[in-house]
């Protein structure tokens, strides 16, 4: 298509980055031609996103170099890589919603009169014939704030090609749109394409990538395992590179089976404003439940709309056989529901504050009389709670900044399970902690089952959701489309596999069932 | 947030444009009050007109650099004590040196704190509010000290005629500052690259960063202006009261906020009309000067002066949600 002087828009070769000592990428390629919509694939700290912000210029990678457009860059600075006509669409990140769309289109790229003032009504017709090239509907006089998640998205990316991006990053981008939404984005990308854009397209959803790449770069555990025509690629086939010969270490985890008793917490025809849409589910007392969706496929809106802070639209939630409303956290944790939150550290401890402190920092009417706070219940629930769940700190006194961040967590834990609640949901238990803290929240997750509590754990990380759970419930599009039992996903040819072959036939067999949901629904 | 409840758009741009012309509305609403119960005590008279600009003037000149700080996101809390500390330098320098060296020292000291309240809130990062809160301390002690508490002389005709006491023809040159401080600030928040990037700023910083804003500059460059106005606003009142003095804009940042949120800038950023700060400047100098006229006492006046500003505020503020 276009006659460049290069063959590559991008060619990043035997890059390696570390932080501290952990390497995340090691002697990975990367190479992407002009007018190529090329897929980006990877498990979740496969290195995906590390060697797009190398790309972006938000990190200088340790080794290795990146050619783009066929120059050598040699400055990483974000500037720099804008400069020579890199874009990355961010998730709603780039647009002010304060001006207007054609006011955030040319953000910082103004268009300017002879008399070097702004030229808004140039820009307002530039951006009208920009979406009626593309074909898209999208008003440039009203309010970024204003548009729906799809026009936001839309609205990226012209940004990014009125700023003559030559190279745009996609991250994600069809997570918030509707269906008629991601058709006008694809019909938007073969157009980009045809003009010799180079496209990189990152996504969990095979049905796309497999509809609209034409290349394939698969990472994992920050190395280079393929890049091949999409053509030559099966869905399983992708699905077994990406998840690699070894399972990352959870395979050594024991579930024996629990009881299950009486029917803790029901949900009947549960709606939200958007998701989930029509939830049954049932789980009983001393069950893990996992639930497993790609991004956007509603997971964490069902631990929102249980703990109180999306609206329930419709339908009942029933706990211990009696129906309730729950219209606030307040109301959710009188229901003895805790909601452990994705993003614990920010959320979850006051990190100037002792242990002691902030495992009671939500009991404090529990432990005292008349505002006073009894000292005596206080430091036995601390001293309690960090032996059952092996806080590795000073004493009881110290500050949670000093201890190490897998502890860190478990004091988050610690602070919600003080409130001994019968139902326990997770987000993401796991985000962002080493392999042997992990396998350790798992454990935890299991002796919390073994109590009699019914647990909910809400993952992206389909090994754990393997690891931890008794049923793992498959989402998509704010719908439960699979309501599997752990034993289904187990090879039914017996004793043919170590531990973490199984592990492994398991993830590959999740996996392939997350995309068949989306493809068949 | 992303997905807060969208009534049909056209309600909600009618609603946002009723709360943003709030600011019209009420202050014709107020002007007929006035003019019908006051009228008899002269509120009409075109002298009384002319001295609420007069004692205006300073406080819009502020309200207008506020509208930058506000809209970037930032305040400053400062302006009252830079004006007095800005009367005293003009005042005590022309002593010394003659009217340009006092000029220079009253805009000096607005530049040097300026930058030295947006070396603190964007360099080591401290929040607008302390830095300039802090300031506020500062400045005015620093007045109080040079000064000995007393007030300095302004022997120049040249100078208070010039900054704020003059006349041309029926009109005061103080109206005449106000008119060019405004249309400078419309032109530059409206059709300039940095107006617009200070907007984007205050609507969404990473946005900005992210689009290639420098938004610890913008943040830098509005202080500075904020204070260079409270600076230009303590030389008038200086040749106004043809004296420097530290007491002169004590109190005055109270106003100053209260006239840009009253005329639709955000507390929260990203939005801010000059115009509209304007208007709320002469709102609530109409206020005083109507509460004055009704006979009320000091003690009232500030009573009835905060309920009614905080009335307008509340009103004409976007709720954030339902």
């Amino acid at each position: 298509m276009t006659n460049a002087p290069y063959d590559f828009a991008v060619k990043m070769t035997g890059i390696g980055k570390a932080f501290g000592p952990t390497k995340v990428l090691d002697d990975v390629t990367l190479e992407i031609r002009p007018g190529e919509i090329h897929a980006l694939l990877g498990g979740n700290g496969a290195g995906k996103s590390t060697i797009l912000k190398i790309l972006r210029g938000v990190h200088r990678p340790d080794a290795g170099t990146l050619e783009v457009l066929g120059k050598r860059l040699t400055e990483h600075t974000p500037d720099e890589s804008k400069r020579v006509g890199i874009a990355m669409i961010f998730q709603e990140m780039s647009l002010v919603p304060t001006l207007t769309v054609a006011e955030n289109i040319f953000l910082a790229n103004e268009l300017k009169t002879s008399s070097g003032l702004i030229d808004d009504s140039t820009a307002v017709d530039r951006a009208t014939e920009l979406f009626k090239s593309l074909d898209v509907d999208v008003d440039p006089m009203a309010e970024a704030g204003s548009l729906g998640a799809g026009q936001r998205q839309l609205t990226e990316i012209v940004k990014a090609i009125a700023q003559k991006a030559r190279v745009l990053i996609l991250d994600e981008p069809s997570t918030a749109l509707s269906t008629h939404d991601v058709e006008k984005l694809f019909a938007f990308l073969t157009k980009l394409k045809a003009e010799g854009v180079a496209i990189i397209y990152v996504s969990h959803r095979m049905d796309e990538i497999m509809k609209i790449a034409d290349q394939a770069t698969i990472l994992r555990d920050g190395r280079h395992v393929i890049t091949a025509p999409l053509s030559e690629l099966t869905l399983q086939s992708i699905i077994e590179h990406i998840v690699g010969k070894q399972s990352r270490g959870l395979s050594g985890i024991t579930r024996e089976d629990t009881r299950r008793d009486n029917i803790l917490l029901e949900l009947r025809k549960v709606s939200g404003r958007q998701k989930p849409i029509d939830l049954n589910l049932s789980i009983h007392a001393g069950e893990v439940i996992g639930i497993a969706g790609l991004l956007g496929s509603g997971r964490s809106a069902i631990a929102r709309l249980l703990f109180g802070i999306d609206p329930k639209m419709s339908g009942d939630i029933v706990v211990a056989g009696k129906k309730v409303e729950i219209n606030d956290p307040a109301a959710a944790i009188a229901q003895g529901i805790a909601l452990i939150p994705e993003d614990r550290l920010r959320q979850g401890v006051v990190l100037e504050h002792s242990v002691a402190d902030n495992i009671s920092l939500s009991v404090f009417d529990r432990i005292s009389k008349r505002g006073w706070i009894s000292q005596q219940k206080w430091s036995d629930l601390a001293t309690e709670k960090i032996k059952s769940l092996k806080v590795k700190t000073s004493s009881a006194a110290a500050a949670v900044r000093t201890l190490s961040g897998g502890n860190q967590q478990k004091v988050v834990l610690a602070k919600w399970l003080a409130s001994d609640p019968r139902i326990v949901i997770f987000d993401e238990p796991t985000a962002g902690i080493d392999i042997g803290s992990k396998s350790e929240i798992i454990q935890l997750i299991r002796e919390l089952a073994r109590e009699g509590k019914a647990i909910v754990v809400i993952s992206s990380e389909l090994n754990e959701l393997l690891a931890a759970c008794d049923r793992i419930l498959v989402m998509s599009d704010g719908r439960l489309l699979r309501d599997m039992h752990r034993d289904e996903f187990e090879d039914p040819i017996a004793g043919q596999h170590t531990a973490a072959g199984n592990m492994q036939f398991a993830e590959r067999k999740l996996q392939t069932t997350l995309q068949e949901v989306r493809n068949n629904g | 947030m992303a997905d807060t409840m969208t009534p049909s758009m056209a309600t909600r741009i009618g609603l946002t444009n009723w709360r943003q012309n709030i600011i019209y509305i009420g202050f014709v609403g107020i002007f007929i009050f006035f003019a019908v119960t006051l009228g008899h005590k002269g509120f009409l008279d075109t002298n009384n007109l002319l001295n609420i600009v007069r004692q205006t003037a300073p406080i819009a000149i502020m309200a207008v650099a506020m509208t930058y700080v506000l809209a970037a996101g930032e305040i400053d809390l400062s302006i009252g004590a830079v004006a007095g500390l800005a009367s005293v330098a003009a005042a005590m320098a022309m002593d010394v040196g003659g009217v340009p060296l006092g000029i220079l020292a009253g805009v000096g000291t607005g530049l040097i704190v300026g930058v030295i309240n947006g070396i603190i809130s964007t360099r080591i990062g401290i929040p607008t509010f302390l830095t300039t809160l802090a300031m506020m301390g500062v400045a005015k002690g620093t007045s109080m000290w040079v000064s000995g508490t007393k007030a300095v002389p302004i022997l120049s005709d040249g100078y208070n005629w010039f900054f704020g006491g003059g006349y041309i023809g029926p009109l005061p040159v103080l109206l005449f500052w106000m008119l060019v401080v405004a249309a400078i600030g419309h032109i530059v928040l409206r059709r300039t690259t940095f107006g617009r990037w200070v907007l984007a700023t205050g609507g969404s910083e990473t946005a900005a960063r992210y689009s290639g804003v420098n938004t610890r500059n913008i943040k830098f460059k509005v202080l500075i202006i904020s204070s260079f106005a409270a600076a230009i606003a303590g030389m008038l009142y200086a040749g106004r009261f043809q004296t420097g003095r530290f007491q002169l804009g004590e109190g005055d940042e109270l106003s100053v906020i209260a006239a840009a949120v009253l005329g639709g800038t955000s507390l929260f950023g990203g939005k801010g009309t000059v115009v509209g700060s304007i208007m709320g400047a002469l709102m609530i100098g109409l206020i005083n000067n109507g509460l004055i006229l009704a006979g009320l006492e000091f003690s009232q006046q500030l009573i009835a002066r905060g309920a009614i500003i905080i009335l307008a505020v509340a009103i004409s503020q976007n709720r954030k949600s339902t």
